[in-house]
């Protein structure tokens, strides 16, 4: 489990972050939804430390994670995995050199059995015979399969997904968002997702926080979007007129 | 301000030293690395550094030799002249200011990128020490490779003085022998190691920093790779005027 506790963050006079405390539980999908700019990133970026807070604590499975040294900061995210929006795959090597690289740097696998881990997580993602491949040769849908491959060939108890469904049609979407679902289910990680991605919430919400101006406005599950009236969240989730009918017409039935 | 940035951008520096010169992860994942860097550092500037040597060989001879036209120096002392200021100075220097435009800027420019494609956010997460695996590797392969470079460089210079003066007519074979044979001082070529050495981390390490710590968009890893590159060239100058005053003085 991940804890965040009374986080602030701010850049120079502006103030992102502002008291957020919060919980992300394991064999769960974790949700940050929120309007552009409201600190979604900030939030995340800051849970596997790429940013320092201003002040607050964050908490993995009770160990403080920023009172950490560097050394011990590096074996917490050999635990972590992570999905970038762009996909963030080293360009120069190929699918099979993504994959395998947090495999060359930190075990002492043999190389048969780096190429069975490879081959298991891509199969995982349902990518076949793209391992010789670079990253400009696939398409951004596949990118993205082979970032969530590298973040679950260490075998992550944390997962972290900036923005998965970014750039992607509505299908591919659906599909990404399932996988990270089930492989969160699977193997119980404590995985948190970044999105603005309506479908995402209904689809994969077991915990969903939403952000506003830097504040937790909302927090519930899928099961409780149609029916809270919390007004912050109406405006985020069914921004549009036809979602409003959309909303309407469900909560009559 | 001004001191105020510069004392900044030293403890930033000195800070991401310290952090690249730490016990690698993998020694094989580092050694192949530093292996891929030796390569595009040595083989990839082999050309360059070639052209750039048989020319400053050949105009130094050519200027030499019309300098001590009519002079009562023995026309001989032209091979001394360019064997020992090759050695000594523009071999070292004139590779190395050169390296720091082509594989400098080049440094800063694959290090800000992967900062601007989260590439090293990714390893960071993945819990690699980032600035020991992208830096270390770089410096460890230009300080084995440019004193080679600027070996070879010193001898393609005293070759390229030999074709612009002697098939030229403009003195004989037997002179620019003599001249390159005569008062061969053998701490020269120490001096000439010792610079380079020193000319290598400065040029890698300014313009890995440079890189390293790119923020925006493609209008500042420009700036990067032009600051890599100035910054390199200032030091380059300055390390090469206290060298010389402490090793000669």
């Amino acid at each position: 489990m991940i804890r965040a506790e009374n986080i602030y963050k701010s850049f120079d006079d502006n103030e992102v972050l502002k008291g957020i405390t919060t919980e992300f539980y394991p064999g769960k999908t974790n949700l940050i939804i929120g309007r552009s700019g409201a600190g979604k990133t900030v939030l995340l970026k800051l849970l596997i430390g790429l940013h320092t807070p201003t002040s607050g604590k964050v908490y993995y499975d009770k160990v403080d994670f920023f009172s950490l040294s560097k050394k011990e900061i590096r074996a917490i995210r050999m635990q972590v995995g992570m999905l970038f929006q762009a996909s963030a795959l080293f360009d120069s090597m190929t699918v099979e050199e993504n994959i395998r690289f947090p495999l060359d740097m930190f075990t002492n696998m043999t190389w048969k059995e780096k190429k069975n881990r490879v081959n298991f997580c891509l199969e995982r993602v349902s990518l076949g015979k793209v391992n010789d491949n670079y990253p400009s040769e696939i398409s951004g849908g596949m990118q993205k399969r082979v970032g969530i491959a590298r973040a679950i060939v260490l075998e992550p108890k944390y997962l972290f997904c900036d923005e998965p469904n970014s750039g992607l049609d509505p299908k591919t979407s659906i599909v990404i968002d399932e996988l990270i679902k089930d492989i969160t289910v699977e193997n119980n990680i404590t995985t948190v997702i970044n999105t603005h991605d309506m479908n995402s919430v209904m689809e994969i919400g077991d915990n969903v926080i939403l952000l506003y101006n830097g504040e937790i406005a909302w927090r519930g599950n899928r099961d409780e979007v149609l029916h809270s009236d919390n007004e912050t969240l109406h405006d985020f989730m069914f921004a549009s007129p036809f979602l409003q009918q959309l909303r309407d017409s469900a909560l009559q039935k | 301000m001004f001191l105020k940035n510069f004392l900044y951008h030293m403890g930033r520096y000195t800070i991401m030293l310290g952090t690249t010169f730490s016990r690698p992860e993998k020694h094989y994942m580092y050694y192949k690395e530093t292996m891929r860097q030796m390569n595009d550092i040595g083989i990839g500037s082999l050309i360059i550094v070639g052209l750039i040597s048989i020319f400053i060989g050949a105009v130094t001879a050519v200027q030499f030799l019309y300098q001590l036209d009519g002079t009562l120096v023995p026309v001989y002392y032209v091979g001394y002249i360019i064997r020992d200021s090759t050695i000594i100075e523009l071999a070292p220097t004139i590779t190395c200011l050169v390296l720091a435009g082509k594989v400098g800027s080049n440094m800063a420019a694959e290090l800000g990128g992967m900062r601007q494609k989260e590439h090293i956010d990714a390893m960071e997460i993945m819990g690699v020490n980032t600035a020991a695996y992208l830096i270390m590797p770089k410096i460890i392969a230009a300080l084995v490779v440019i004193p080679m470079l600027v070996a070879i460089a010193a001898f393609v210079s005293v070759v390229g003085g030999y074709l612009a003066a002697v098939p030229t007519g403009m003195m004989s074979d037997a002179e620019y022998i003599q001249g390159v044979r005569s008062f061969f001082e053998p701490f020269n070529v120490v001096m000439m190691f010792v610079k380079s050495i020193v000319f290598a981390f400065i040029l890698t390490s300014i313009s890995c920093y440079q890189g390293y710590y790119v923020k925006g968009g493609s209008i500042e890893l420009g700036q990067a790779s032009t600051n890599a590159v100035v910054f390199s060239d200032i030091m380059i100058l300055l390390a090469d005027y206290l060298i010389a005053v402490l090793l000669t003085g």
